[in-house]
Protein backbone atom coordinates (compact mmCIF):
# COMPACT_ATOMS: atom_id res chain seq x y z
CA UNK A 1 0.00 0.00 0.00
CA UNK A 2 2.76 2.56 0.98
CA UNK A 3 4.04 1.69 -2.22
CA UNK A 4 1.02 2.11 -4.56
CA UNK A 5 0.74 5.71 -2.71
CA UNK A 6 3.90 6.42 -3.32
CA UNK A 7 3.81 5.76 -7.05
CA UNK A 8 0.59 7.75 -7.27
CA UNK A 9 2.12 10.88 -5.46
CA UNK A 10 4.51 10.72 -7.82
CA UNK A 11 2.54 10.95 -11.15
CA UNK A 12 1.76 7.64 -11.73
CA UNK A 13 -1.91 7.39 -13.27
CA UNK A 14 -2.70 3.88 -13.12
CA UNK A 15 -1.85 1.46 -10.00
CA UNK A 16 -3.36 -2.05 -9.88
CA UNK A 17 -2.73 -3.70 -5.97
CA UNK A 18 -3.21 -7.50 -6.03
CA UNK A 19 -4.28 -9.10 -2.29
CA UNK A 20 -4.67 -12.52 -1.95
CA UNK A 21 -6.62 -12.18 0.98
CA UNK A 22 -9.92 -11.01 1.88
CA UNK A 23 -8.85 -7.59 3.32
CA UNK A 24 -5.39 -5.43 2.49
CA UNK A 25 -2.96 -5.24 5.33
CA UNK A 26 -1.18 -8.78 5.15
CA UNK A 27 0.22 -9.65 7.84
CA UNK A 28 -0.20 -6.53 10.01
CA UNK A 29 -3.40 -8.02 10.73
CA UNK A 30 -2.67 -10.33 12.74
CA UNK A 31 0.25 -8.87 14.41
CA UNK A 32 -2.42 -7.24 16.92
CA UNK A 33 0.59 -6.33 19.50
CA UNK A 34 1.23 -2.49 19.64
CA UNK A 35 4.83 -1.07 18.88
CA UNK A 36 4.36 -0.60 15.60
CA UNK A 37 4.51 3.25 13.94
CA UNK A 38 6.58 5.31 16.32
CA UNK A 39 8.66 6.15 13.58
CA UNK A 40 6.46 6.55 11.07
CA UNK A 41 3.37 7.95 12.77
CA UNK A 42 4.93 9.21 15.60
CA UNK A 43 2.06 7.29 17.89
CA UNK A 44 2.63 3.24 19.05
CA UNK A 45 -0.44 1.55 17.15
CA UNK A 46 -1.06 -2.15 16.88
CA UNK A 47 -0.84 -3.85 13.46
CA UNK A 48 -4.17 -3.55 12.55
CA UNK A 49 -4.39 0.31 13.17
CA UNK A 50 -1.25 0.67 11.49
CA UNK A 51 -2.44 -1.31 8.13
CA UNK A 52 -5.76 0.72 8.44
CA UNK A 53 -4.11 3.97 8.34
CA UNK A 54 -2.94 3.18 4.97
CA UNK A 55 -5.93 0.97 3.73
CA UNK A 56 -7.96 4.23 4.49
CA UNK A 57 -5.89 6.32 1.92
CA UNK A 58 -5.45 3.57 -0.91
CA UNK A 59 -9.93 3.50 -0.62
CA UNK A 60 -9.60 7.49 -1.14
CA UNK A 61 -7.62 7.04 -4.40
CA UNK A 62 -9.45 6.54 -7.09
CA UNK A 63 -6.47 5.74 -9.28
CA UNK A 64 -5.59 3.16 -7.21
CA UNK A 65 -7.74 -0.33 -8.71
CA UNK A 66 -7.60 -3.21 -5.55
CA UNK A 67 -8.68 -6.80 -6.26
CA UNK A 68 -8.99 -8.79 -3.50
CA UNK A 69 -8.77 -12.47 -3.14
CA UNK A 70 -6.42 -12.11 -6.00
CA UNK A 71 -3.65 -14.60 -6.31
CA UNK A 72 -0.72 -13.90 -8.89
CA UNK A 73 0.51 -17.21 -10.47
CA UNK A 74 2.37 -16.21 -13.08
CA UNK A 75 4.99 -13.06 -13.99
CA UNK A 76 7.32 -12.94 -17.17
CA UNK A 77 10.34 -10.77 -17.80
CA UNK A 78 7.80 -8.58 -20.12
CA UNK A 79 5.71 -7.59 -17.23
CA UNK A 80 2.92 -10.17 -17.98
CA UNK A 81 1.24 -10.83 -14.99
CA UNK A 82 -1.49 -13.36 -14.57
CA UNK A 83 -3.86 -13.70 -11.63
CA UNK A 84 -6.73 -15.58 -9.48
CA UNK A 85 -9.28 -14.01 -8.54
CA UNK A 86 -12.98 -15.70 -7.48
CA UNK A 87 -14.48 -17.10 -10.86
CA UNK A 88 -11.34 -15.91 -13.60
CA UNK A 89 -8.21 -15.90 -14.05
CA UNK A 90 -7.21 -12.70 -14.92
CA UNK A 91 -4.01 -11.50 -17.38
CA UNK A 92 -2.70 -8.12 -17.39
CA UNK A 93 0.53 -6.55 -18.98
CA UNK A 94 2.35 -3.74 -16.78
CA UNK A 95 4.59 -1.25 -17.15
CA UNK A 96 6.15 -2.04 -13.97
CA UNK A 97 5.41 -4.20 -10.95
CA UNK A 98 6.67 -4.31 -7.36
CA UNK A 99 6.38 -7.12 -5.35
CA UNK A 100 5.23 -7.14 -1.88
CA UNK A 101 4.87 -10.91 -1.35
CA UNK A 102 6.54 -10.81 2.57
CA UNK A 103 7.93 -14.04 3.62
CA UNK A 104 7.52 -17.51 4.40
CA UNK A 105 8.21 -18.71 7.69
CA UNK A 106 11.04 -21.30 8.41
CA UNK A 107 9.69 -24.87 9.70
CA UNK A 108 10.69 -27.49 11.93
CA UNK A 109 12.27 -29.22 8.96
CA UNK A 110 14.30 -26.77 7.90
CA UNK A 111 16.16 -26.55 11.15
CA UNK A 112 15.84 -30.54 11.54
CA UNK A 113 14.56 -31.36 15.28
CA UNK A 114 14.47 -35.08 15.25
CA UNK A 115 11.73 -37.15 16.73
CA UNK A 116 8.02 -37.98 15.58
CA UNK A 117 5.41 -36.14 13.99
CA UNK A 118 2.74 -35.33 16.30
CA UNK A 119 -0.04 -32.84 16.14
CA UNK A 120 0.69 -29.88 17.93
CA UNK A 121 3.73 -28.57 16.25
CA UNK A 122 3.23 -24.47 14.18
CA UNK A 123 5.04 -22.54 12.91
CA UNK A 124 4.81 -19.42 15.32
CA UNK A 125 3.54 -16.94 12.94
CA UNK A 126 0.80 -19.65 11.88
CA UNK A 127 -0.45 -19.98 15.68
CA UNK A 128 -0.37 -16.45 15.50
CA UNK A 129 -3.01 -15.98 13.04
CA UNK A 130 -4.97 -19.17 14.74
CA UNK A 131 -5.33 -17.04 18.49
CA UNK A 132 -5.47 -13.61 16.69
CA UNK A 133 -7.78 -14.02 13.47
CA UNK A 134 -9.29 -17.22 13.93
CA UNK A 135 -9.47 -17.27 17.87
CA UNK A 136 -8.24 -20.72 18.30
CA UNK A 137 -5.94 -21.85 20.85
CA UNK A 138 -3.64 -24.25 19.35
CA UNK A 139 -2.62 -25.83 23.10
CA UNK A 140 -2.42 -25.47 26.68
CA UNK A 141 1.10 -26.24 27.51
CA UNK A 142 3.78 -24.93 25.44
CA UNK A 143 7.65 -24.63 24.38
CA UNK A 144 8.90 -22.25 21.75
CA UNK A 145 12.06 -22.77 20.21
CA UNK A 146 13.84 -20.06 18.92
CA UNK A 147 13.51 -16.83 20.29
CA UNK A 148 12.82 -14.57 17.47
CA UNK A 149 10.06 -11.53 18.07
CA UNK A 150 7.69 -13.64 16.46
CA UNK A 151 8.27 -16.38 18.88
CA UNK A 152 8.52 -13.83 22.02
CA UNK A 153 5.70 -12.00 20.83
CA UNK A 154 2.96 -15.39 20.77
CA UNK A 155 5.09 -16.32 24.15
CA UNK A 156 2.92 -13.37 25.67
CA UNK A 157 -0.33 -13.71 24.05
CA UNK A 158 -0.37 -17.19 24.73
CA UNK A 159 0.40 -16.50 28.54
CA UNK A 160 -2.71 -14.09 27.85
CA UNK A 161 -4.79 -16.69 26.65
CA UNK A 162 -4.19 -18.60 29.30
CA UNK A 163 -1.43 -20.85 28.01
CA UNK A 164 0.94 -22.60 30.37
CA UNK A 165 4.10 -21.52 28.20
CA UNK A 166 6.74 -23.35 29.81
CA UNK A 167 9.92 -22.29 28.24
CA UNK A 168 11.46 -20.68 25.01
CA UNK A 169 14.38 -22.51 23.76
CA UNK A 170 17.38 -20.53 22.01
CA UNK A 171 20.03 -22.38 20.35
CA UNK A 172 22.54 -19.25 20.25
CA UNK A 173 23.99 -17.46 23.39
CA UNK A 174 21.56 -14.24 22.61
CA UNK A 175 18.17 -13.43 21.29
CA UNK A 176 17.15 -12.31 17.80
CA UNK A 177 14.47 -10.70 18.51
CA UNK A 178 14.50 -6.97 20.13
CA UNK A 179 15.43 -6.85 24.43
CA UNK A 180 11.89 -5.02 24.62
CA UNK A 181 10.18 -8.00 23.79
CA UNK A 182 12.03 -10.27 25.61
CA UNK A 183 11.64 -8.05 28.47
CA UNK A 184 7.82 -7.45 28.19
CA UNK A 185 6.78 -10.63 26.36
CA UNK A 186 9.12 -13.46 28.69
CA UNK A 187 9.98 -11.25 32.18
CA UNK A 188 6.50 -10.00 32.42
CA UNK A 189 5.18 -13.14 32.61
CA UNK A 190 7.97 -15.30 33.88
CA UNK A 191 8.68 -17.42 31.36
CA UNK A 192 12.58 -18.93 31.05
CA UNK A 193 14.63 -18.60 28.15
CA UNK A 194 17.46 -21.16 27.50
CA UNK A 195 19.83 -19.72 25.72
CA UNK A 196 22.64 -22.22 23.95
CA UNK A 197 20.28 -25.23 24.56
CA UNK A 198 18.23 -27.19 21.95
CA UNK A 199 15.11 -28.73 21.54
CA UNK A 200 16.94 -32.67 20.73
CA UNK A 201 13.49 -34.27 20.06
CA UNK A 202 10.07 -34.37 19.98
CA UNK A 203 8.26 -36.68 21.41
CA UNK A 204 4.59 -37.69 20.86
CA UNK A 205 2.43 -40.64 19.40
CA UNK A 206 -0.86 -38.43 18.07
CA UNK A 207 -0.35 -35.21 20.28
CA UNK A 208 3.01 -33.74 21.35
CA UNK A 209 3.96 -35.11 25.01
CA UNK A 210 7.37 -34.24 25.08
CA UNK A 211 10.40 -32.43 24.19
CA UNK A 212 14.10 -33.43 25.17
CA UNK A 213 15.97 -30.56 25.91
CA UNK A 214 19.96 -30.30 25.66
CA UNK A 215 22.50 -27.45 26.44
CA UNK A 216 25.34 -26.88 23.43
CA UNK A 217 28.49 -25.96 23.53
CA UNK A 218 30.12 -22.38 21.92
CA UNK A 219 30.03 -25.07 18.76
CA UNK A 220 26.57 -25.62 18.87
CA UNK A 221 27.73 -29.32 20.19
CA UNK A 222 25.50 -31.05 22.49
CA UNK A 223 27.22 -31.27 26.30
CA UNK A 224 26.81 -34.23 27.61
CA UNK A 225 24.54 -34.82 30.46
CA UNK A 226 23.02 -31.78 30.44
CA UNK A 227 19.69 -33.28 28.94
CA UNK A 228 16.26 -32.62 30.30
CA UNK A 229 12.94 -33.28 29.67
CA UNK A 230 9.98 -30.70 29.61
CA UNK A 231 5.91 -31.94 29.09
CA UNK A 232 3.83 -29.93 27.09
CA UNK A 233 0.87 -30.71 24.11
CA UNK A 234 2.39 -28.11 22.35
CA UNK A 235 5.48 -26.46 20.30
CA UNK A 236 5.98 -23.50 18.87
CA UNK A 237 9.07 -22.70 15.72
CA UNK A 238 9.94 -19.67 15.66
CA UNK A 239 13.37 -19.89 13.78
CA UNK A 240 13.35 -16.91 10.92
CA UNK A 241 11.63 -15.95 7.46
CA UNK A 242 12.23 -16.38 4.00
CA UNK A 243 11.62 -13.66 1.94
CA UNK A 244 8.86 -14.99 -0.62
CA UNK A 245 10.27 -14.14 -4.15
CA UNK A 246 8.69 -17.20 -6.80
CA UNK A 247 6.99 -14.95 -8.85
CA UNK A 248 10.61 -13.19 -9.23
CA UNK A 249 12.06 -16.26 -9.79
CA UNK A 250 9.49 -17.63 -12.55
CA UNK A 251 10.13 -13.76 -14.27
CA UNK A 252 14.12 -15.01 -14.65
CA UNK A 253 15.63 -12.63 -12.16
CA UNK A 254 18.20 -13.87 -10.51
CA UNK A 255 18.00 -14.90 -6.96
CA UNK A 256 20.85 -15.43 -4.16
CA UNK A 257 20.47 -19.28 -2.81
CA UNK A 258 21.43 -18.64 0.54
CA UNK A 259 18.97 -15.98 1.73
CA UNK A 260 16.22 -15.59 -0.91
CA UNK A 261 16.70 -12.51 -1.94
CA UNK A 262 16.60 -10.91 -5.24
CA UNK A 263 20.78 -10.42 -6.31
CA UNK A 264 20.68 -6.52 -7.09
CA UNK A 265 23.03 -3.31 -6.39
CA UNK A 266 20.40 -1.86 -4.17
CA UNK A 267 17.20 -1.46 -2.00
CA UNK A 268 14.37 -2.74 -3.68
CA UNK A 269 15.53 -3.74 -6.67
CA UNK A 270 16.12 -6.82 -9.00
CA UNK A 271 17.67 -7.76 -11.80
CA UNK A 272 15.04 -7.36 -14.00
CA UNK A 273 14.67 -3.65 -14.84
CA UNK A 274 10.92 -2.03 -14.15
CA UNK A 275 10.44 -5.22 -11.29
CA UNK A 276 11.02 -3.98 -7.92
CA UNK A 277 10.65 -6.10 -4.27
CA UNK A 278 10.03 -4.18 -1.38
CA UNK A 279 9.30 -5.03 1.96
CA UNK A 280 9.94 -8.87 3.72
CA UNK A 281 10.20 -9.15 0.04
CA UNK A 282 13.71 -7.80 -0.74
CA UNK A 283 15.22 -8.08 2.75
CA UNK A 284 14.03 -9.30 6.53
CA UNK A 285 12.92 -6.05 8.46
CA UNK A 286 12.63 -6.10 11.76
CA UNK A 287 10.61 -2.69 11.77
CA UNK A 288 7.61 -2.12 9.88
CA UNK A 289 8.04 1.76 9.92
CA UNK A 290 11.62 0.66 7.98
CA UNK A 291 9.69 -1.04 5.58
CA UNK A 292 6.73 1.70 4.80
CA UNK A 293 9.87 3.94 4.18
CA UNK A 294 11.49 1.79 1.95
CA UNK A 295 8.36 0.80 0.12
CA UNK A 296 7.57 4.32 -0.29
CA UNK A 297 11.28 4.64 -2.03
CA UNK A 298 10.24 1.53 -4.10
CA UNK A 299 6.93 3.03 -5.34
CA UNK A 300 9.24 6.59 -6.73
CA UNK A 301 11.50 4.25 -7.93
CA UNK A 302 8.92 2.59 -10.06
CA UNK A 303 7.11 6.04 -10.80
CA UNK A 304 10.72 7.34 -12.38
CA UNK A 305 11.24 4.12 -14.13
CA UNK A 306 8.23 5.10 -16.39
CA UNK A 307 9.15 8.25 -16.82
CA UNK A 308 7.56 10.49 -14.08
CA UNK A 309 8.86 13.18 -12.11
CA UNK B 1 18.63 -0.51 45.63
CA UNK B 2 20.34 -0.27 42.53
CA UNK B 3 19.17 -2.25 39.47
CA UNK B 4 19.40 -2.73 35.59
CA UNK B 5 16.72 -2.16 33.61
CA UNK B 6 15.35 -2.42 29.66
CA UNK B 7 13.45 0.31 28.40
CA UNK B 8 10.06 -1.26 26.67
CA UNK B 9 9.20 2.26 25.25
CA UNK B 10 10.37 1.55 21.89
CA UNK B 11 12.37 -0.62 19.90
CA UNK B 12 16.14 0.07 20.67
CA UNK B 13 15.70 -1.17 24.21
CA UNK B 14 18.14 0.98 26.14
CA UNK B 15 19.73 0.00 29.39
CA UNK B 16 18.99 1.93 31.78
CA UNK B 17 20.50 1.50 35.49
CA UNK B 18 18.44 2.61 37.88
CA UNK B 19 18.04 3.16 41.99
CA UNK B 20 15.18 2.89 44.12
CA UNK B 21 14.18 2.69 47.44
CA UNK B 22 11.07 0.52 47.55
CA UNK B 23 9.08 1.78 45.14
CA UNK B 24 10.58 5.45 45.07
CA UNK B 25 12.62 6.46 42.36
CA UNK B 26 16.19 7.84 43.03
CA UNK B 27 18.21 8.39 40.04
CA UNK B 28 17.82 7.14 36.64
CA UNK B 29 20.95 6.60 34.28
CA UNK B 30 21.30 5.42 30.29
CA UNK B 31 18.77 6.39 28.68
CA UNK B 32 19.23 8.16 25.07
CA UNK B 33 15.21 9.71 25.29
CA UNK B 34 13.50 11.74 27.93
CA UNK B 35 11.14 8.52 27.59
CA UNK B 36 13.66 6.32 29.63
CA UNK B 37 13.73 7.97 33.23
CA UNK B 38 9.47 8.39 32.47
CA UNK B 39 9.38 4.64 32.10
CA UNK B 40 11.78 3.91 34.78
CA UNK B 41 9.52 6.35 37.45
CA UNK B 42 6.47 4.11 35.98
CA UNK B 43 7.85 0.78 36.21
CA UNK B 44 9.69 1.31 39.80
CA UNK B 45 6.19 3.08 41.17
CA UNK B 46 3.35 1.34 39.32
CA UNK B 47 3.69 -1.18 36.16
CA UNK B 48 1.84 -0.25 33.34
CA UNK B 49 1.31 -2.56 30.49
CA UNK B 50 -1.35 -2.07 27.41
CA UNK B 51 -3.35 -4.82 26.66
CA UNK B 52 -3.53 -6.10 23.15
CA UNK B 53 -5.94 -9.10 22.46
CA UNK B 54 -8.96 -9.66 20.03
CA UNK B 55 -12.72 -10.11 21.19
CA UNK B 56 -15.22 -12.73 19.21
CA UNK B 57 -17.92 -11.19 16.79
CA UNK B 58 -21.15 -12.40 15.68
CA UNK B 59 -22.54 -11.85 12.38
CA UNK B 60 -19.07 -9.61 11.48
CA UNK B 61 -17.15 -10.64 8.56
CA UNK B 62 -14.19 -11.96 10.55
CA UNK B 63 -14.61 -14.08 13.72
CA UNK B 64 -12.40 -11.85 15.96
CA UNK B 65 -11.73 -8.26 16.90
CA UNK B 66 -8.20 -7.01 17.15
CA UNK B 67 -8.98 -4.67 20.42
CA UNK B 68 -7.02 -2.31 22.79
CA UNK B 69 -6.54 -0.42 25.81
CA UNK B 70 -7.11 2.93 25.12
CA UNK B 71 -4.03 3.82 27.48
CA UNK B 72 -1.69 1.37 29.26
CA UNK B 73 -3.17 -0.31 32.37
CA UNK B 74 -1.92 -1.94 35.89
CA UNK B 75 0.19 -4.68 34.89
CA UNK B 76 -1.32 -7.16 37.83
CA UNK B 77 -4.76 -5.93 36.34
CA UNK B 78 -3.64 -8.00 32.91
CA UNK B 79 -5.15 -11.17 33.52
CA UNK B 80 -8.41 -9.79 35.52
CA UNK B 81 -8.86 -7.77 31.86
CA UNK B 82 -8.38 -10.72 29.66
CA UNK B 83 -10.95 -12.89 31.57
CA UNK B 84 -13.32 -9.81 31.46
CA UNK B 85 -12.25 -9.97 27.90
CA UNK B 86 -13.46 -13.38 27.09
CA UNK B 87 -17.13 -12.88 27.77
CA UNK B 88 -17.68 -9.77 25.59
CA UNK B 89 -18.98 -10.31 21.84
CA UNK B 90 -19.35 -8.10 19.26
CA UNK B 91 -22.40 -7.71 17.21
CA UNK B 92 -22.25 -4.17 15.33
CA UNK B 93 -20.38 -2.97 12.61
CA UNK B 94 -16.74 -1.16 14.26
CA UNK B 95 -14.65 1.12 12.54
CA UNK B 96 -11.27 1.78 14.34
CA UNK B 97 -11.17 3.43 16.75
CA UNK B 98 -14.84 2.55 17.93
CA UNK B 99 -14.80 2.37 21.83
CA UNK B 100 -15.71 -1.73 22.64
CA UNK B 101 -16.23 -1.16 26.21
CA UNK B 102 -16.03 2.69 27.46
CA UNK B 103 -14.25 2.55 31.34
CA UNK B 104 -12.66 -1.13 30.98
CA UNK B 105 -13.15 -2.54 35.02
CA UNK B 106 -13.67 1.02 35.68
CA UNK B 107 -9.77 1.42 35.10
CA UNK B 108 -10.36 4.78 33.52
CA UNK B 109 -8.96 3.07 29.72
CA UNK B 110 -11.61 1.97 27.06
CA UNK B 111 -11.13 -0.91 25.23
CA UNK B 112 -11.30 0.04 21.36
CA UNK B 113 -11.03 -1.48 18.48
CA UNK B 114 -8.12 -1.65 16.11
CA UNK B 115 -9.52 -2.13 12.84
CA UNK B 116 -12.82 -1.75 10.72
CA UNK B 117 -15.38 -4.33 10.82
CA UNK B 118 -18.13 -4.62 8.65
CA UNK B 119 -21.48 -7.50 8.20
CA UNK B 120 -20.45 -9.96 5.32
Amino acid sequence: MAAALAARAAGVEDVLLLERDQHLGGILNQCIHPGFGLHHFKAELTGPEYADRFVRLVKEDRGIEVSLRSFAVRLTKDKELSYLRPGALEEVKARSVILATGCRERTREMIQVPGSRPAGIYPAGLAQKMVNIEGWIPGREAVIIGSGDIGLIMARRMALEGVAVKAVIEIQKTSRGLVRNVVQCLEDFGIPLYFQHRVSMIRGRDRVEKVDVVKVDDGLKDIPGSGFGITCDTVLVSVGLIPENELLEMAGAEIDRRTNTPVAPGVNLTSIPGVFACGNACKVYDLVDWVTRDSELAGKMAAKYLGKQ
Amino acid sequence: MKRVMTCIECPKGCRLEVEADGSRLISVSGETCERGPAYARQEIEAPMRTLTTSVLTRGLELKMLPVRSSKPIPKGKLFAAMDAVKLITVAAPVSAGTVVVPDFLGLGVDLVACRGLGKP
